[in-house]
């Protein structure tokens, strides 16, 4: 079975349709996951800034990355969770949304630099944990996190834009291809 | 007299005209007022979950308020500048939706507290004088400020 196959026999399960046609189920857990913004991606954000020597410069990477962290994880959870049931709400339309696939692929970055991360610059933390301004391998990191989360936010709130939406034709052939869209042809 | 003509006057300006006659600019507004919160978000709570007793716990509140503040305050900028151009646009259904007017009366007092009391409280060391004082601040905040979020997320969600 194609993943578009398993997004469309998702779609037809009991719970997809109660969440897609819920009056305030829907609404609640989209907000729960903006809200979640201010934690996660704030949170996020201002470890990345530490890393970069732009705030907090005089507290310890490491006593920012511990105290963070629960929280840091927390909020994720919240935003997997939440994500999860919003995808389960609207499965064929959003597997089928370009901006939906941008920010899987911005997902799948962000988590790559979290795991380069740790293997690489965080082991090292005790050499220059009181350092005003992080080395270069630790802010390389603090920029490209700032940047990827910054996109997905962005990727996230386009996904409820329909302009490149399969069943709004004709779309440029790029855009029929990212988006996986299955056009008949004439 | 009602304040509807002056909400009609509002959507008939030109920034928000130019808005509403753009595909793309409310969405990138929107986007960035987004980031903005999420920034917000972040100089918010690691000071109010300090204040909580979570958190950076071994850092004074005073410190960690004093390097936040510019981030703090460049957010709410980017806020304000974003969420009036919103309005611009949209100000008509604004004026019709109950969201936003929860939303326009709390941010007067989210930004009046965080300036005053939370402010009072984080720069001095009354902070760790008064530790149930510094809870009950710490909680306020966060409600104001999540309060303001939610109504604003429930804005899109009306009419």
């Amino acid at each position: 079975m194609s993943l578009l196959g398993v997004c469309e026999w998702l779609a037809a399960t009991r719970g997809s349709i109660a969440l897609h046609e819920s009056l305030y189920m829907y609404p609640l857990l989209e907000s729960a996951h903006v809200l979640t913004l201010m934690l996660f991606v704030g949170s996020a954000a201002m470890l990345d800034l530490r890393l970069l020597g732009l705030t907090l410069r005089e507290v310890p990477v490491s006593e920012v990355l511990a105290r963070l962290l629960p929280w840091l994880k927390a909020g994720f959870a919240v935003m997997v969770v939440t994500g999860v049931l919003l995808f389960y709400a609207i499965p064929v339309r959003t597997y089928q949304s370009i901006f939906f696939r941008i920010k899987v692929l911005m997902l799948l970055g962000a988590g790559l630099n979290v795991w380069i991360f740790n293997r690489r610059v965080r082991r090292s933390v005790g050499e220059w944990d009181l350092a005003r301004v992080p080395p270069r391998a630790a802010r390389v990191a603090a920029a490209l996190s700032l940047a990827l989360w910054a996109g997905i936010v962005v990727a996230g709130r386009m996904i409820a834009y329909n302009w490149f939406d399969c069943d709004l034709q004709p779309q440029p052939a790029l855009v029929n291809w990212a988006a996986g869209c299955v056009v008949p042809q004439p | 007299m009602t304040l509807l003509p002056w909400f009609e006057w509002c959507e008939a300006s030109a920034l928000g005209s130019g808005i509403r006659a753009s595909k793309w600019l409310f969405p990138v507004i929107e986007s960035v007022h987004l980031l903005g919160l999420a920034a917000l978000g972040g100089a918010l709570l690691i000071v109010d979950l300090r204040l909580l007793g979570l958190g950076l716990r071994k850092q004074p509140v005073a410190r960690l308020a004093r390097d936040v503040q510019p981030w703090l305050v460049g957010s709410v900028l980017v806020l304000l500048g974003t969420g009036v151009s919103l309005f611009l646009s949209e100000a008509v259904k604004c004026y019709y939706s109950t969201p936003f007017w929860v939303k326009i009366t709390t941010i007067p007092l989210a930004l009046l507290f965080t300036a005053t009391v939370r402010q009072r409280i984080v720069t001095s060391a009354e902070a760790s004088a008064r530790p149930l004082l510094s809870k009950l601040v710490g909680l306020v905040s966060i409600l104001l400020w999540v309060t303001v979020a939610a109504a604003g997320r429930w804005i899109g969600f009306s009419g």
